[in-house]
């Protein structure tokens, strides 16, 4: 169980006049056990605010604190047994000449567990794997099979929190039920806390008891799930957000 | 109707360590000057589907078919000098990874550039200019920046709308778009999507749009093929999309979660082996 706060975090990349101030000022707590949600304009900086986090930019100022307990620059061990995370694309994060045992293999050895074997088959089948993936290469899997693996690989450490970075986008409808499903039920049993950006409204409503909605860098808004079922948000940008997330309207390419 | 693709009995089949695994078995459609939406799970071969029309599917993975033409052509007969002049402008795909086809060690703004002159000898200076056109197109709002910077140190999203101006710049007759609008927030989606709506209406481009949005191919093509362990299972008039019959279908349609009634939880699949027997529905008008 960890919670994660956090408190007026900038983020920034280069610097004089090539500095790209991604994040500014941001600032939100998740109770452990929560799912708190990130939506937004691409390019906000959502990304970056779950990268800031689990320590692969170290630009950045404010507060990140876990279970209350504030983050340095470094992080310590058992950080990253804790604090695990899915990222937004699956290609680039696999290994391109590991079999996905490998892949799951070497994490659970890195985190120190003997019975590997067989949590690799655990593992496989709790993301709806089978048994032929295993010995396959990433290039040899489709999208949504390779965002399977990374996801296995974020649960083989047990974590605390999970920062899942549009952790179902590169999925059908149905296995992404079933993802959803399933970290429903791990957030249960497991009391995971979960911190999730996503593009669809309605997954993040189905997930996430509470929302931040990100535009420019900042968070605009701050929205319970309530409030986004009954569309009445409080900025204008999530009214936009939320119009547009009813389906394409030829008259939108006329407009835009 | 007019064609510009059409495409009988195609197969993609890869060798495996449990024997040939034929990840498209068989499928049959045409490609007018039209939205065509290919949705279908993980797997049933919509990305192989795409890429085979290209002929990208890298050895020892065997792409065979009773015919494969764009505007009379065949392209399967074609040398593969002659495929790269049909790459780009012809046929172009946004693939659905995004940052893995672009070049990570050179700049955006060269990569654009550089398929452009290569299709049309334009000068460096008016590549310059239409780069810069593109990308504002796709509602970039810093293309100059964008220009300079490498594909590491874009967003997942701006990853996506850099391919699909690479793509559009050489005003190819046909768009294969394989996911072209995951990694994006719903407000750019519909922008870059009109885009390719005008280009499809006004300059009769064919598209060839792949998708796990239901809603979005509903809503956004004109018909769509749901495909299934390699072939296609059902095909309907796009606005029919909600209506359609096939347990699968419904199945993909009654997984999803909604905005306006929230529910415990989500229905999964519950797959029947005799989907995957039944022969391959015929995807041409
Ligand atoms: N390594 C980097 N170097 C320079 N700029 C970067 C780097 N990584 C990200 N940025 C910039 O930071 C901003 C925020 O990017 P981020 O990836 O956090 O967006 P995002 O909200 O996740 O968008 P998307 O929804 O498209 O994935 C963008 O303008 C991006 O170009
Ligand atoms: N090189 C390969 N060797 C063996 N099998 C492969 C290879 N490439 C792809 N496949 C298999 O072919 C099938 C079809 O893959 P394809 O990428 O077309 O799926 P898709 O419908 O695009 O799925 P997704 O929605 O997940 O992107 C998959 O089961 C995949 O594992
Ligand atoms: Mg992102
Ligand atoms: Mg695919």
């Amino acid at each position: 169980m960890s919670s994660l706060e956090i408190q007026d975090l900038s983020v920034w990349f280069g610097h004089d006049e090539n500095r790209v101030d991604a994040v500014k000022g941001a600032s939100f707590a998740v109770p452990s056990g929560a799912s708190f949600g990130l939506v937004g304009e691409s390019g906000s900086g959502k990304s970056t605010i779950l990268r800031a986090i689990v320590g692969l930019i170290p630009t950045w100022s404010g507060q990140i604190r876990v279970d209350g307990a504030p983050l340095g620059k470094k992080r310590p061990r058992s950080f990253f047994k804790d604090v695990q995370m899915v990222f937004q694309d699956p290609y680039a994060s696999l290994h391109p000449r590991h079999t996905v045992d490998q892949v799951l293999g070497e994490t659970l050895k890195l985190h120190g567990f003997k019975d590997v074997d067989t949590r690799i088959a655990k593992l496989l089948e709790d993301v709806g794997l089978g048994q032929p993936f295993r010995f396959r290469y990433p290039h040899q899997l489709s999208g949504g099979q390779r965002q399977r693996v990374a996801i296995a690989r974020a649960l083989a450490p047990e974590p605390s929190v999970l920062l899942l970075d549009e952790p179902t986008s590169a999925l059908d409808v149905s296995v992404q039920a079933e993802v959803l499903n399933l970290l429903s039920d791990l957030r249960e049993s497991r009391a995971l806390t979960y911190l999730m950006v996503s593009h669809n409204l309605a997954v993040v409503a189905h997930m996430c008891d509470e929302t931040a909605v990100m535009k420019d860098g900042e968070i605009v808004e701050v929205m319970g799930v309530e409030d986004m079922r009954a569309m009445t948000p409080a900025h204008p940008y999530t009214r936009h957000l939320l119009d547009s997330s009813l389906g394409y309207k030829p008259s939108d390419a006329q407009s835009a | 109707m007019e064609k510009l693709l059409d495409i009988e009995n195609l197969r993609v089949t890869f060798p495996t360590r449990q024997g040939e695994f034929e990840a498209v078995r068989g499928i049959s459609f045409n490609l007018g000057r039209e939205r065509l939406g290919i949705v279908g799970e993980s797997g049933s071969g919509k990305s192989m589907t795409g890429r085979a029309i290209l002929r990208l599917i890298r050895p020892p993975g065997r792409v065979e078919a009773d015919r494969l033409e764009m505007e009379g052509r065949d392209l399967l007969g074609m040398s593969e000098r002659e495929m790269q002049r049909v790459r780009g402008e012809q046929i172009s795909m946004v693939m659905q990874d995004p940052k893995f086809s672009l070049n990570p060690v050179m700049r955006v703004g060269e990569q654009i550039i550089e398929i452009y002159r290569f299709h049309t000898g334009a000068s460096k200076r008016d590549a310059y200019a239409k780069a810069i056109e593109m990308l504002q197109a796709v509602s970039i709002n810093d293309p100059e920046r964008v220009m300079r910077a490498y594909p590491h140190e874009m967003s997942g999203g701006m990853g996506q709308r850099i391919m699909i101006a690479m793509m559009l710049v050489t005003e190819p007759k046909v768009l294969i778009a394989d996911e072209p609008t995951s990694a994006l927030d719903v407000s750019v989606q519909t922008q870059v999507l009109s885009i390719i709506d005008r280009l499809v209406r006004q300059r009769g481009m064919g598209l060839i749009f792949i998708s796990h949005d239901l809603n979005l191919v509903a809503s956004f093509c004109d018909r769509v093929l749901i495909m299934y362990a390699g072939r296609i299972v059902e095909t309907c008039a796009a606005d029919q999309l909600h209506q359609a019959r096939h347990p699968y279908t419904r199945g993909l349609l009654n997984s999803l979660p909604r905005l306006d009634a929230p529910q415990p939880r989500l229905e999964a699949l519950k797959r029947d082996p005799a989907w995957t027997l039944a022969p391959s529905v015929s995807g041409r008008i």
